[in-house]
Formats: C-alpha cells, sequence, structure tokens
C-alpha cells in the first residue's frame, strides 16, 4: 500500500485588479503520495479545494515552460518538483520575481518576451538557399546544443539579481537566444547585430554571478552566452580599431 | 470587436505554419489560450517523417514508399491522395524547416540525421535529439516573430459564429482583460489541437482538450472518424509522461515479467517497431494475461535501454533520461522504465479535405484537431509533426486561392448574437453550481478509458453511449467559484468541458456503431476488419436531439488495393 503524508502548502495570493488587498499567504493541508510533484498538488487545489486559485501549467513533463514559480526559496517548475523532495512537510509557493502580479502565481511576461523579440530571434541568411539541408557537422550542431534546450520558462529572469534593480536589462534568456543564432554555422547576421544589446542595458549589465545558471531547469547557461557575446564584441571593436573591419551592412 | 481577414485560432505547428504562410499578404490575427511556445506541438519527442534518404540503410526510400507505409499503418482508412501529397511535401517542408533555422541532428556527412520508427520500412525519421517537437515549435516561433505575425497570447476562444453556411468569426476571452471580445474575419482557421484529455490518463498537455474540435461540432461542423484513438504503447507509469517511440527506434526492448521479448511472438519481423495500435494490444494483453509488473501505481511491463549504453542514450535520448530521472527516480541507463500503454493521439477530428476546407464557407482546419485523413484508422509515429506542418503551409496557399476568389463579407450581427449568448453562459456558469467541472471532467475520463479504451465490446461502448446523455445533464449544473473572469482557469475549464463532453459522445457512438476492427479501433467482438461493410468514415454531425447523427463517406483509394497488414 502507499502511504500517504500531511503536508502543508502555504500560497502567495494577490490579485492586481484588487490592489487595496495586500498579498497573503492562503494555507491548503493536503495529504500527497510519495512521487507527487509540486503542480500534481496545486491541481488538486484548484480543483477540489479553491477554485479561486490562479496558475499556468500545459505539458506535465517539463518542456513547456509554463509552470516557474518559487517553490520553498528555490526557482523551478512545478511539474518537475518533488513534493518530497524538501526536507519539510511545509511548502511555500510563490509567483517568479522581477515581474508584476497578474493574480497569484501567474505574472505579466510581457518585459520577458519584449526582450526576447528585440534581439532578432531568427536565423538569418544572405546566402541563396540550397535545394537541400544547409550542410552542418555534427560538432558544428553540438555548439548550439546547451542553448537550443532552452524552453523560455524564465526561472533565470526570476533568479536575475540584475533584473531586480535595473528593469530595462535584457535578461539571461534572450542573450542565451542570440547566442544560439550567433553560434550556428548556419547564420549570418551582420556583425552589427550584435550592436543591439551592446550596451549597458545589454550584455554589459551582466554581475556574472550565476544566478541564472542555478536556477535553469533544462541545464542551459546563459552565462557562457553573455561572456561568449561579450568576447565578440571585443574582438570587433578591436578589428575596428586596427581597421580591418570588414564591409558590416 | 476586432476584425481580420483571416483568423486563426491555435498557436501550435499547424496555427504559427499557417500564420508564416498567410501574413504577407493578409490582415492575420493568431489567438492562442496559451503562449504559442507552450503548445502542446513542443511535446513531440521523437520526429519527423520525410523520404531525404539520408540515412546509409535508405538510399532507396521514396515519398512513394512513405506513402505505402502510411496507408498500411493506416489500416487502409487513410484517404490515399491526401497521403501522396503529404509524403511528397514531407521532404520540402523537412528542408524548408531547416533553412528557417531548425536545429535537426546531423550525420556525420553533415545531412540531417534519420532514424528508424515504428511501421516505417526505411530509417526516415528526421529528429533532434528527443525534443522535435521542441525545436520544431521554437522554429515556427521565431519566424513568426520574424514576420511580425499578430498573436494574441492567452486568448480563448469560446464559440465559433457560424450561420446560414458561413463563419464570421469567433467570440473570445481575453484571459488577462477578463473581456468577451468578438473577432470577425472572412476566414477562420482551426489549429487547436487534439482531444486527449477527455480520457483520464493520456500523455497529450493538460490544455488538449479537444475544445476546438466540440466548437466546430456545436457550431454544425461535421466530424470524422472520431472513434479512432490512438494509445501510445510506451508511457511513464503513474504520470503518463511520454517515453518516445525513438527508444525502440534506437533499439530499446519490451519485455515481460517472464524476462521475454514478448513482441517476437507478435510481430516476428517489425518486433517493438511494428505500429502503435499492434504494440499497445500487445502489452495490453501481457499485462492482462499476468506477464506484467506489479506496482503501487498499477501493471506495468519494461521498456529496456540498458544495452544501448550510456553514450547512446546520453545524446540521443537526453530528455528521456532527464524525465525519467526528475518524475520517477530512475536512470535509464541503469534500470529498465516501468510503462504502461494510454491515450496519446487524435486520429480523428473535424471533417476536411486535404486543402484544409470544411463544408462550412469560411472555417478551415488542420492539425490533429482536423481529420483530413491521412493517418486513418492509426497515425505511424512521426507522422503528426508532418501534418501539422504540411498542412499548415496546404492550408495557407488553400486560403490563399479562396480569399482571391471572394470570400462573402462577414456579418457582425451574427457574432454580436453569438457573444450575448457567451455573455449568458459565462453569468451561468459563474453563479452558485452544485457540480463541481474537475468532477465531471474527471468522471468523463474514467468513462473514456473504461468503456472506450484499447479493447472495446458493444456492451461497454453501450454503457458509454448511455452514460454521456448524464453527463450532459450534469453539465447543467456545474458551477465555478469565483466570478472574476481573468485568469480564471475554472472558468476556462468549465467552458471547455461543454465541449469536451461532446466529443466524447461522438467517438463512443461512432465506435460502438463499428462493428469491426480496424487499427487503433478494436473490437473483441468483432476482431477483424470487414472492408465489405466498413471501408468508410464514420462522419458525425450534430443531431436535432443533442446527441451525434451519423453517416458514412467512401475512402479515397488511388493504387493501393487493401490488404492484410503483417509487420
Amino acid at each position: 500500500m502507499i502511504k500517504e503524508s500531511a503536508y502543508t502548502f502555504k500560497i502567495l495570493r494577490y490579485d492586481a485588479r484588487e490592489p487595496e488587498r495586500r498579498p497573503c499567504f492562503s494555507t491548503y493541508r493536503i495529504r500527497v503520495i510519495p512521487g507527487l510533484t509540486v503542480l500534481a498538488v496545486l491541481l488538486r487545489i484548484r480543483d477540489e479545494i479553491d477554485g479561486t486559485l490562479s496558475f499556468r501549467c500545459s505539458c506535465r513533463s517539463a518542456v513547456c515552460g509554463s509552470c516557474a514559480m518559487v517553490i520553498n526559496g528555490k526557482l523551478d517548475l512545478a511539474c518537475r518538483t518533488q513534493v518530497a523532495g524538501f526536507n519539510t512537510d511545509t511548502i511555500i509557493l510563490e509567483p517568479l520575481p522581477n515581474f508584476e502580479v497578474i493574480r497569484d502565481l501567474v505574472v505579466d511576461m510581457t518585459p520577458f518576451w519584449q526582450m526576447y523579440d528585440k534581439i532578432q530571434p531568427y536565423l538569418i541568411r544572405r546566402s541563396h538557399a540550397p535545394e537541400k539541408e544547409i550542410p552542418q557537422s555534427e560538432g558544428e550542431r553540438r555548439q548550439i546544443d546547451q542553448f537550443v534546450n532552452c524552453i523560455l520558462c524564465a526561472c533565470c529572469w526570476g533568479a536575475c539579481p540584475v533584473l531586480a534593480r535595473e528593469p530595462g536589462y535584457l535578461g539571461p534568456a534572450a542573450a542565451a537566444k542570440l547566442e544560439r543564432f550567433v553560434l550556428d554555422s548556419r547564420d549570418e547576421r551582420p556583425a552589427s547585430a550584435l550592436s543591439l544589446v551592446n550596451d549597458e542595458k545589454g550584455v554589459w549589465a551582466c554581475d556574472t554571478v550565476f544566478r541564472c545558471i542555478d536556477a535553469c531547469p533544462k541545464d542551459v547557461r546563459p552565462t557562457d552566452a553573455i561572456v561568449g557575446l561579450r568576447k565578440a564584441m571585443v574582438k570587433q571593436s578591436l578589428k575596428k580599431i586596427l581597421g580591418k573591419a570588414k564591409d558590416e551592412t | 470587436m476586432i476584425d481580420h481577414d483571416i483568423l486563426i485560432v491555435g498557436g501550435g505547428l499547424t496555427g504559427l505554419r499557417a500564420a508564416v504562410g498567410l501574413c504577407d499578404r493578409f490582415n492575420v490575427g493568431l489567438i492562442s489560450k496559451v503562449y504559442p511556445v507552450r503548445s502542446h506541438s513542443i511535446c513531440a519527442q521523437g520526429g519527423i517523417n520525410a523520404a531525404l534518404t539520408n540515412n546509409p540503410d535508405a538510399r532507396d526510400d521514396s515519398w512513394e514508399k512513405h506513402t505505402f507505409d502510411t496507408i498500411k499503418g493506416s489500416d487502409f482508412l487513410a484517404d490515399q491522395d491526401a497521403v501522396e501529397i503529404m509524403c511528397k511535401e514531407a521532404i520540402k517542408i523537412v528542408y524548408e524547416m531547416e533553412h528557417w533555422g531548425c536545429p535537426f541532428s546531423r550525420f556525420p556527412d553533415g545531412t540531417i540525421a534519420q532514424r528508424p520508427f515504428g511501421g516505417a520500412a526505411y530509417p526516415r525519421t528526421c529528429y533532434s535529439s528527443d525534443i522535435t517537437g521542441h525545436v520544431l515549435l521554437n522554429t515556427l516561433y521565431e519566424r513568426a516573430v520574424a514576420k511580425g505575425v499578430k498573436i494574441y497570447p492567452e486568448w480563448f476562444v469560446t464559440s465559433l459564429c457560424v450561420e446560414d453556411g458561413q463563419c464570421h468569426g469567433v467570440v473570445a476571452l481575453d484571459m488577462h482583460s477578463g473581456e468577451l471580445v468578438p473577432v470577425r474575419a472572412g476566414v477562420t482557421f482551426f489549429g487547436t489541437g487534439g482531444y486527449g484529455r477527455v480520457y483520464q490518463h493520456s500523455t497529450n498537455s493538460l490544455t488538449s482538450t479537444g475544445s476546438g474540435i466540440g466548437m466546430a461540432y456545436k457550431a454544425g461542423v461535421p466530424l470524422k472518424d472520431m472513434e479512432f484513438v490512438q494509445f501510445h504503447p510506451t508511457t511513464l507509469i503513474g504520470t503518463n509522461i511520454l517515453m518516445t517511440e525513438a527508444c525502440r527506434g534506437e533499439g530499446g526492448y519490451l519485455v515481460n515479467n517472464q524476462g521475454e521479448r514478448f513482441m517476437k511472438r507478435y510481430a516476428p519481423t517489425a518486433k517493438e517497431l511494428a505500429p502503435r495500435d499492434i504494440v499497445s494490444r500487445c502489452i495490453q494483453t501481457e499485462i492482462n494475461e499476468g506477464r506484467g509488473f506489479d506496482h503501487p501505481l498499477g501493471r506495468y511491463i519494461q521498456l529496456d535501454l540498458r544495452h544501448l549504453g550510456e553514450k547512446k542514450i546520453q545524446e540521443r535520448l537526453t530528455g528521456i533520461r532527464k524525465i525519467c530521472i526528475d518524475f520517477i527516480g530512475i536512470d535509464p541507463v541503469d534500470e529498465p522504465i516501468p510503462i504502461m500503454p494510454c491515450q496519446h493521439y487524435s486520429m480523428g477530428g473535424i471533417d476536411v479535405n486535404e486543402r484544409c476546407a470544411s463544408e462550412v464557407r469560411g472555417f478551415y482546419a488542420g492539425g490533429e484537431c482536423a481529420c483530413v485523413s491521412v493517418h486513418g484508422a492509426n497515425r505511424l509515429g512521426g507522422n503528426s509533426l508532418l501534418e501539422t506542418i504540411v498542412f499548415g503551409k496546404l492550408a495557407a496557399q488553400a486560403i490563399s486561392e479562396d480569399m482571391e476568389g471572394g470570400i462573402p463579407k462577414p456579418d457582425e450581427k451574427p457574432l454580436l448574437k453569438l457573444k450575448d449568448e457567451v455573455e449568458k453562459k459565462i453569468l451561468r456558469l459563474t453563479a452558485p453550481g452544485r457540480e463541481k467541472p474537475y468532477q465531471l471532467q474527471a468522471d468523463l475520463g474514467v468513462v473514456m478509458d473504461q468503456k472506450v479504451g484499447i479493447f472495446r465490446t458493444r456492451e461497454q461502448l453501450k454503457q458509454a453511449v448511455d452514460k454521456l446523455p448524464e453527463l450532459k445533464e450534469r453539465y447543467r449544473h456545474v458551477g465555478v467559484s469565483s466570478p472574476s473572469r481573468h485568469m480564471n482557469y475554472e472558468l476556462i475549464n468549465a467552458l471547455e468541458l461543454e465541449y469536451m463532453l461532446e466529443v466524447a459522445h461522438t467517438i463512443a457512438l461512432g465506435a460502438m456503431l463499428r462493428e469491426e476492427s480496424r487499427g487503433s479501433h478494436f473490437r473483441t467482438d468483432f476482431n477483424t476488419r470487414n472492408d465489405r461493410d466498413w471501408l468508410k468514415h464514420t462522419i458525425a454531425r450534430m443531431g436535432d436531439d443533442g446527441g451525434p447523427a451519423m453517416s458514412y463517406k467512401d475512402v479515397v483509394i488511388t493504387r493501393y488495393q487493401p490488404v492484410e497488414r503483417k509487420y
């Protein structure tokens, strides 16, 4: 037989429509079987106990990136976090930091997507498309592997200390997306494309304290991207100074 | 009132591909109930089929062979002209996606890597490790951003507006503001996905409710072949997370409690790589006959990858390894994976032709919510990603042509009337009610799992068919906890549930009436295929009594006469 254990879930509630009511925790006692995830419990709370609770979810298998939140102080996806994985019977859930809350655990991700849109997040080609695939070696493909794995869940955005003090900052995910294309052997964006993020609100704002790497549920290392982009920018400006700059139009 | 030439509903692969194909020439809007990159397309793991002949073992492959495998896999229920179009187009769209940046895995010669998949005579499944849906969806979303497609993220379409055989648009709920908005469009295209969540156990995302299918049906658009439900052979016990067919494509074994690779007994040639309908039935038979393993969460069979070695598992099945470790605490490098079959894919759907056009003027559908039909009674692995993109593209072409021919102007009157009706419906749902939506959905799921499952009998199907009007009656008493309309997921669930009940009804009745076994539809009381009486599509329309009214339509056969399916 499966043995259930009792847990206390404390969930931070707030509704931007009712700003006069300050954020406060709702407490739910619930019995949980081993192996249950935080998302599974959230669904049970919403469905069986409190239908007013609001949170995002979809794939429940850690690929769609919907259910990022703060779980006992740690940023993670609720769907891949085991309730029994903490040495406590109390689970505290809060919305992702560095965003405005819309309702309960649902945050307004508009700034995140604006930064995503800003960096030209698509393959840019100038040569004619071949009849078949553009050849790419296994090694070249491996170059972009970790950045391809990003699911845009915004755990990194929530973890970033720069975003906490500088809301206009590019953020780790957009930098990782840009580097994913810069490193792609097929991409032919002009060197000037990097100027989009070559300022104090772009890659130079990063503290390089690696919080985004700790927070990423998919083992992406956005700081690698930021460091890579900085190096590419330095190289470019050196080339310019030495008068070797190629036509960049 | 919002106006668009063309309104696309659904931000998955089909919807995005259609939008990308139309946005240069028309005023296009795309509504999605989640951010597009959260769509269920992202969950596809194994790959996308196209006869590129990159694999050294596939030099003789061709789109014609892909066509034959697909038709045989469909148990000859697919429309052969449509399958030919899809398999020919496959090669073009895989290259197109590559040119748009899709990071496919590569062979040492720099070409797109291809792996073996079930029911295919050649290794023709193009992939990116085991996250092929993720890379394709991201690539198409990137394309949509590059082209500046107008997207309405987190808007939920509540109803489709059809009057006098013409579609005028939809009524949608802006989930951020809670506002109900009529959206008028000359053409409405649905790429709204499958109905997995009408079952209790499904690999599908929680958002795959089939509400788009039910919405079209309630608006008077017929559905096709709804009784054909794919059960995937290998889903993780407990959570039913998909364990891609690529596990077997890469060489994984299925093993019973005797330590036997039992598929050798059922499909001596293809073994683990027989089509999904067959493998699922074999697994269920092993379990039913006492050769499964016991677990508190249910009986299971082992999917054994250990002999592949850590390097191959880590490289080709990265995501699977991570899911197993995260969700069940098992590393497949060291231990077999406990799996069971469960609902995975909707072969049936909105009745459309190979141009994705329905019989309603101005209404089109593609991808899993639609039934062209290219999958017939059983879909081959690697053909769903293919269908989504091919028919997103072809729908865009067809809609462009039809727009040039002049589509009647949509009218605002029926839309405003519909908005009032939705308003009333929401008021009813937000008034105190006896019935919680989740409880009704849970009860529906149990009925579908137990009565309309892998093995079916008249008696059980009859019980399901009788139960559905009862569940629909209960729906009249559903009430949600909060009247607020912004980010009220309980309300969205309640709105979707109405459509899920309709979808389930067409599945159950279609299955009860079809007295034969074909592909995924297996009747223990009629256990062979009967081409004389049943080589035909089921068409379901909403009848006057509110229940489905069934009729039948011929299958298109070009050059492949039905033969016995052996693997």
